[in-house]
């Protein structure tokens, strides 16, 4: 629901690092979300086609990577990609005691410009 | 062509001033709470019950969110405890800016523990790290025991949950079992309280716990 909130503050960010860096043409935009961030990448590509209109952004491509959930088990260390959101307990043993390492990403790689 | 590398988090913006926030209200010696739930689920009728109950023991505060309105803060405001609204004007949540100029009309009464009502969404307000010190997810007997499992995020965050309308239960088919069992995978470590904001059911159990909470001192 606010992804173009996100994408415009992903623009903001990549704005100022351009102007620093003399960049004035972006090509591509590498972002990273992961899986439990509630973030859809097809509105985040949907938001970035409708605001991306100025100089800077009008040819840029947006990658984006989704990230799996990928936890560990507090109770038999076991590590393991959770399918669902809703499904982040250890298939080993079944605890629920889990710490997510991955999953909750929302954050700019690169981007690659002239 | 040159490729800059940025591993920037686009929340991070928000991420910084939910720390400032964090500070200031550390150095305010003030609880803060962030309460979330769908559309109706009674954040704010919970509110009220909650300010009946412990208003003469503890200096409450409220920043209250919503789309348009002011509605909501009025029914606070008649509780008579001190209230700021914030109008998202159509934005789904609330961010640390929004929270931080509220708190501005707020700095000069002594509060010890201060509510945050979020816009009811259960999606996009878990996104956003307001500085509270914890979360709170009020969920109803009427939107069903499956939306612990339709939005885990909101529910994996949350240090309590409160089910509410539990007078309604026997009109629902709200399963109890499933919600528990649901919830333990979701957040094992996770609070609950089931109380009616109608009756009044199970608020005595909540304000108690806010009182140990707010006596606790998170800083
Ligand atoms: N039957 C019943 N109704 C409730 C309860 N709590 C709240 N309500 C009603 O639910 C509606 C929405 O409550 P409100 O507090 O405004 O929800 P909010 O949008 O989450 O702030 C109102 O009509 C309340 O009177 C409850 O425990 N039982
Ligand atoms: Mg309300
Ligand atoms: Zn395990």
């Amino acid at each position: 629901m606010h992804e173009l909130s996100l994408i415009a503050g992903m623009m903001d960010l990549i704005r100022n690092s351009a102007d620093k860096n003399q960049i004035t043409q972006i090509s591509r935009i590498k972002l990273v979300v992961g899986k439990l961030s509630m973030a859809l990448p097809h509105s985040l590509s949907f938001a970035f086609e409708t605001l991306a209109q100025e100089e800077l952004f009008k040819d840029a491509e947006l990658l984006i990577e989704e990230r799996e959930i990928c936890c560990q088990c507090q109770q038999c260390q076991q590590q393991y990609v959770a399918e669902m959101p809703s499904r982040l307990f250890c298939p080993y043993c079944g605890s629920s005691d889990t710490q997510m390492l991955t999953g909750r990403e929302l954050f700019i790689e690169f981007y690659e410009g002239d | 062509m040159a490729q800059i590398r940025m591993e920037t988090n686009i929340l991070g913006a928000n991420d910084m001033l939910a720390a400032k926030n964090r500070r200031i209200f550390k150095e305010a010696g003030m609880l803060v709470v962030n309460l979330m739930s769908s559309p109706g689920s009674g954040k704010t009728t919970l509110l009220e019950k909650t300010i009946e109950g412990i208003k003469g023991r503890i200096r409450l505060g409220v920043i209250e969110g919503d789309l348009y309105t002011d509605q909501d803060a009025m029914r606070i405001e008649n509780k008579g405890v001190e209230v700021v609204q914030i109008n998202t004007e159509g934005t789904c949540h609330l961010d640390a800016s929004m929270v931080e100029k509220a708190w501005r009309r707020l700095a000069h009464h002594p509060i010890q523990l201060l509510f945050i009502e979020n816009v009811g969404n259960l999606v996009c307000p878990a996104e956003f790290d307001l500085g509270e010190h914890f979360k709170v997810v009020v969920l109803s007997t009427t939107e069903g025991h499956d939306k612990v499992l339709k939005y885990p995020l909101v529910f994996n965050q949350a240090r309590a949950v409160v089910l509410n309308k539990i007078d309604l239960l026997p009109y629902t088919d709200f399963d109890m079992d499933a919600f528990s069992r649901d919830l333990q995978l979701v957040n094992p470590m996770v609070k609950v309280f089931r109380v009616s904001g109608r009756t009044g059911e199970g608020i005595d159990q909540w304000n108690q716990w806010l009182l140990e909470e707010v006596g606790k001192q998170h800083f």
